[in-house]
């Protein structure tokens, strides 16, 4: 039945000199879940993603992707794998248009990422552009096609950070707070398409917004120092009262 | 693909016929601007497309220049024989180095390519018996194809002219190819391109040799050009030249190094018939551009296109509202 998990992750901790962010994670991910990841400031929750997609190495502890040992894979490598992720903060290509950003990630699913010697322009790759042109239009970008990216709206950038995550095709795509500092009527619309994902991506979600995560999540984990708090159902979790008094409800019993 | 081959050719002809117009004098520096913009193109390669400032470019410059000097007066003086010594040359050189700097980046990486430019000098400086040392590399014969020799100016100016359109149509190519982009996106954001699942690391190292490649093909077309070579062609204010080029014309697009390239060579030579501290005017005028017009010529140029885009679209409006 280990073929079922996606990701097994078996005591993993990171210390940076004496400093322990995480000490000793340990996480099964089945293919398709929905994991919600919550925790106060300083949890570690984003030195859990990085753990995961490779930017940063393990103090100990290892990762397996199905049943292969990715522990020492660098994070271009997970990203080709099918682990993507997006940044808590946005983290594109600013002087770029969203065509073009877009673009670069989808060249690289089709495998073009190397062509060197023909111009990249619609004639020469008619299905990248086709490709492009559809998930823009599903996610409503279509008119913001040629805009430059800093010159967009925070929440369009936002957006554009989500969709380049999907648009490399992954198979777990791990969402660091992907409605941070967004309105509300922002983060209902990508809510929305969070919800529309389809089932059999992975999704792993860090989020602030209490209501997006237990909504969408099938699974929670609450980190708290640097360790498991505990991991359940959302209805579990919610009522919880160690979670209550970490995170949710602090204030409301003193 | 056809429009650019009519543009080369437009310009080849228009450039052609300069030596039916120009003075020796003139068809001379014009050669030599057509050098340096090679040179300044393929320096291009990585400070303007991936980002990656290198302050040691004359090393290829310099090896490619060697490389065909020595060969032409020990090998054979066979243009595609030399030439293509010095390409290989310092496609070999590129990779070695490159392996290194790729380990590093910003100021580290300007350190490291440094570095590794003055350790080429001095070797060339000092292998006295081999390449000249101080004396230069002088009594080199003209390169010759197929039983034509090129032994005067101009044609050396039409290899040249030849050399600098091809070299500007490839690199053109590749700037805007799946490839190029990602050396764009390196130069943006390379966090981001790397989570994308490209290896940077390699892209770089690649755009590295290219830019040493095309860097020691213009160095070659100057041992042709000049018929000597001094060790200063190697020295780091050589490197620090070139950067100038740059970013005078306009980092990051193909035109601009083409034009930094002429301004340089332009005012070195009409400046310096004035006063010997011409370096100081360029170096004022530099300081000019970086200030004020951070994306040199190119920049300029775009700028007052859309200001002029600007008046038309006002003027345009003022005189349909005065019909109406």
């Amino acid at each position: 039945m280990v073929e079922d998990k996606i990701l097994t992750i078996s005591g993993i901790g990171k210390s940076f000199g004496g400093l322990t962010i995480l000490k000793d994670i340990s996480l099964e991910v089945e293919k398709g879940e929905r994991i919600g990841i919550i925790g106060p400031n300083g949890a570690g929750k984003t030195t859990f993603f990085n753990l995961l997609v490779g930017d940063i190495k393990p103090t100990h502890g290892k990762i397996f992707h199905y049943n292969k040992n990715i522990t020492k894979q660098p994070n271009y490598l997970r990203a080709q794998n099918g682990i993507a992720r997006t940044f808590q903060k946005n983290n594109l290509l600013n002087e770029l248009s969203v065509l073009e950003n877009l673009l670069l990630v989808l060249q690289r699913r089709q495998g073009y990422g190397h062509k060197w010697f023909n111009r990249r322009e619609e004639k020469q790759y008619p299905d990248l552009y086709l490709k492009a042109y559809e998930l823009l239009e599903t996610w409503g970008l279509s008119h913001r096609r040629e805009v430059i990216v800093k010159s967009l709206s925070y929440g369009e950038q936002r957006q554009i950070e989500i969709l380049l995550g999907i648009a490399s095709d992954p198979s777990i795509l791990l969402l660091d707070e992907p409605t941070a500092g967004m309105s509300q009527s922002e983060t209902n619309y990508i809510v929305k398409l969070l919800y529309g994902l389809p089932r059999e991506l992975t999704l792993m979600v860090i989020e602030h917004d209490l209501d997006v995560v237990f909504g969408l999540a099938d699974r929670m984990v609450v980190l708290n120092d640097g360790e498991v708090l505990t991991v359940g159902e959302p209805d579990t979790v919610r009522k919880d009262e160690r979670v209550n008094k970490i995170y949710i409800g602090t204030g409301d019993e003193d | 693909m056809k429009t650019i081959v009519f543009k080369l050719v437009t310009v080849f002809v228009l450039l052609g016929l300069a030596p039916l117009v120009l003075s020796l004098f003139h068809l001379n520096l014009l050669s030599e601007i057509l050098i340096l913009a090679i040179f300044a193109l393929s320096l291009n390669i990585l400070v303007g497309f991936t980002g990656l400032v290198s302050l040691g470019h004359a090393a290829f410059f310099g090896i490619g220049a060697y490389t065909a000097g020595l060969v032409s007066l020990n090998l054979s003086n066979n243009l595609l024989v030399s030439m293509g010594a010095s390409i290989i040359v310092s496609i070999i050189t590129a990779a070695i180095i490159g392996a290194f700097c790729m380990r590093v980046s910003g100021f580290y990486f300007l350190m490291l390519t440094l570095a590794f430019s003055q350790m080429i000098y001095s070797f060339i400086y000092q292998s006295t018996n081999i390449t000249g040392g101080s004396n230069g590399l002088s009594g080199i014969p003209n390169a010759v194809l197929s039983g034509f020799e090129f032994s005067n100016a101009v044609y050396v100016f039409y290899i040249v002219l030849l050399v600098f359109l091809a070299t500007y149509a490839i690199l053109g190519i590749i700037v805007k190819s799946p490839f190029g982009q990602v050396l764009i996106g390196i130069r943006e954001n390379e966090l981001r391109v790397k989570a994308t699942g490209y290896n940077t690391s390699v892209y770089k190292y690649v755009a590295f040799v290219l830019a040493g490649a095309f860097g020691g093909l213009s160095g070659s077309l100057y041992t042709y050009f000049n018929g000597f070579i001094a060790p200063s062609d190697v020295y780091w204010t050589m490197s620090g030249n070139v950067l100038i080029m740059v970013l005078i014309g306009g980092s990051g697009t193909m035109l601009g190094p083409v034009l930094g390239a002429a301004l340089f060579v332009i005012l070195e030579t009409v400046v310096s018939s004035y006063t010997d501290s011409w370096m100081l005017i360029v170096g004022s005028v530099f300081i000019i551009f970086v200030i004020f017009f951070p994306k040199g010529i190119v920049g300029i140029g775009q700028s007052l296109m859309r200001l002029a885009k600007k008046r038309k679209l006002k003027y345009d409006a003022k005189r349909k509202s005065k019909a109406a």
